[in-house]
């Protein structure tokens, strides 16, 4: 799941700029500026939860 | 740039350096009294490893606006990643002030203060548990590349900045007084920070529940959150000049701006925590406080003290409810609150601009620009800032033994407490 959250921040972020530099209509590049920002929020989420400690390492 | 933006952007960035000293003594006051030393003497290392580092490669990194950078091109349109300027300052003008030459020692002088501020955010979420070497080498990694190649971006005239001459989304990214390059970037290396040291023993128990580990003075915390906001003063008003271009005129505007994000921040901090906990909570209202600061940097000189006032309210909410989501769901132990306050509040930040910023010209799209900007932030900086100290924690690990944390890190790191004289509480030990 770490590793997954760690890809998915990037490739968010990757949308987003892809979005920047191919399209140039403002709705579509909104649309997909969006759901860039939305997967880098899934791979948030993902990275926060794979760094909920275990319960065997607890103190 | 006039003869008046130069002397003023001068004057404020004599007071901005306050602002280290009050985030300074917040964090010293936020931990155990046994680590008060070591978080004061760890702050003065990383302000002076955040200076020595910027001087050696962080400037030529950043640069400035119209400074040399290198850049590629797609598709016709010019994407400027780095700055380009010889290492160690070679290139700089001594004369600050020579006509048609861009004040470039002026840029450097204010990115050394911003990587010094950079540099103490994390030390706060760090506090009890993280060693005083491994401080100052992630200062080196923070102050020699993630700050720098952000702040170029943002500031020195880097893609972001760009982001309305190429793209025609409003004037591009704008972050006047540091809300991204200082605090985001700050906040989520902290963030970064702690999920690597993991919590303070003591601080979970087996079912997960939170233990409170106070902080040991609140009147330094306090302090602090005061003189702190007096160095904010000078960092949005130099920021808003050299990097947004604001004219002297809006200085007035930026102290009030800055003022009135932080009271409407603390106030709601105090009622938030009233409400929820029966009494006002001294240090979520200082940190109210300070997110307030934090998030009304970034539009200090483009906002409206009515938008800036629900800029605070905002910030002062998210604050509180942040340090209890991330203490109580999130298991992410922040003693100093950093993560909340720097990078929660400071996202918030960046996003009001687009909401509520009033530009003269060419807003449309301003929204775009502020959202492409967090995304970077949050796609980018915290995945750079998190691998860059995992691969740290690998080479030289980076929280100290279990020894050290009953000790106390006073006494284990630096061989001294910083109050000889008191009673050390019994649990202290025990735990």
């Amino acid at each position: 799941m770490k590793i997954a959250g760690f890809l998915l921040l990037p490739t968010g972020w990757l949308l987003m700029l892809a979005a920047l530099a191919l399209l140039s209509r403002s709705g579509p590049r909104s649309a997909f500026l969006l759901a860039g920002f939305a997967v880098e929020i899934l791979g948030l989420v993902l990275f926060v939860r794979a760094h909920l400690a275990p319960k065997e390492d607890r103190d | 740039m006039s003869a008046a933006q130069l002397q003023l952007s001068i004057l404020c960035l004599l007071i901005a350096p306050l602002a280290g000293c009050g985030l300074a003594l917040m964090n010293a006051g936020l931990g155990r009294a046994r680590n008060a030393a070591h978080s004061m003497t760890a702050a003065l290392c990383a302000i002076a490893v955040a200076a020595c580092v910027y001087f050696v490669c962080g400037q030529a990194f950043q640069s400035y606006p119209g400074g040399p950078a290198y850049f590629f091109s797609a598709d016709g349109t010019i994407w400027n990643w780095i700055g380009a300027e010889p290492w160690l300052f070679r290139d700089l003008p001594m004369n600050g002030f020579a006509q048609g030459v861009p004040p470039a020692f002026l840029f450097a002088w204010f990115g050394m203060v911003a990587a010094g501020l950079t540099a103490l955010i994390p030390i706060g979420s760090g506090a009890d548990r993280w060693r005083l070497g491994a401080i100052c080498a992630s200062t080196v990694l923070l102050s020699g590349i993630t700050f720098p190649l952000f702040a170029h971006w943002a500031w020195g005239g880097g893609w972001l900045a760009q982001l309305g001459a190429n793209f025609g989304l409003g004037r591009g990214f704008l972050d006047a007084g540091g809300s991204a390059a200082i605090h985001v970037v700050g906040g989520l290396t902290a963030l970064a920070i702690v999920w690597i040291l993991g919590s303070r023993r003591g601080k979970y128990t087996s079912e997960g529940m939170p233990m409170a580990i106070p902080g040991h003075n609140a009147v330094l915390v306090l302090f602090g959150g005061i003189i702190a906001f007096v160095g904010w003063l000078g960092l949005n008003a130099a920021g808003a000049i050299l990097f947004a271009g604001a004219e002297t005129g809006r200085t007035p505007l930026i102290a009030v701006n800055t003022m009135l994000g932080a009271s409407a921040a603390a106030l709601v901090a105090a009622l938030v925590t009233k409400l929820r906990y029966g009494k006002p909570d001294a240090s979520l209202v200082v940190n109210g406080w300070v997110g307030g600061l934090v998030a009304g940097s970034a539009g200090c000189a483009f906002v409206h003290p009515a938008a800036m006032v629900i800029v605070g309210l905002v910030a002062g909410a998210l604050v509180t409810l942040s340090v209890e989501l991330l203490d109580l769901r999130l298991e992410v132990d922040d003693p100093g609150g950093a993560i909340s306050v720097h990078a929660v509040a400071g996202l918030w930040g960046l996003l009001a601009v687009g909401m509520f910023g009033r530009l003269e010209a060419g807003d449309q799209g301003q929204f775009w620009a502020q959202l492409i900007g967090v995304g970077t932030l949050i796609g980018f900086v915290l995945p750079l800032t998190w691998g860059l100290n995992r691969l740290l924690n690998l080479a030289m690990p980076q929280r100290v033994a279990p020894d050290a944390e009953n000790q106390g890190m006073d006494l284990y790191e630096l061989g001294a407490g910083a109050y000889p004289e008191f009673i050390t509480h019994a649990d202290d030990f025990m735990r």
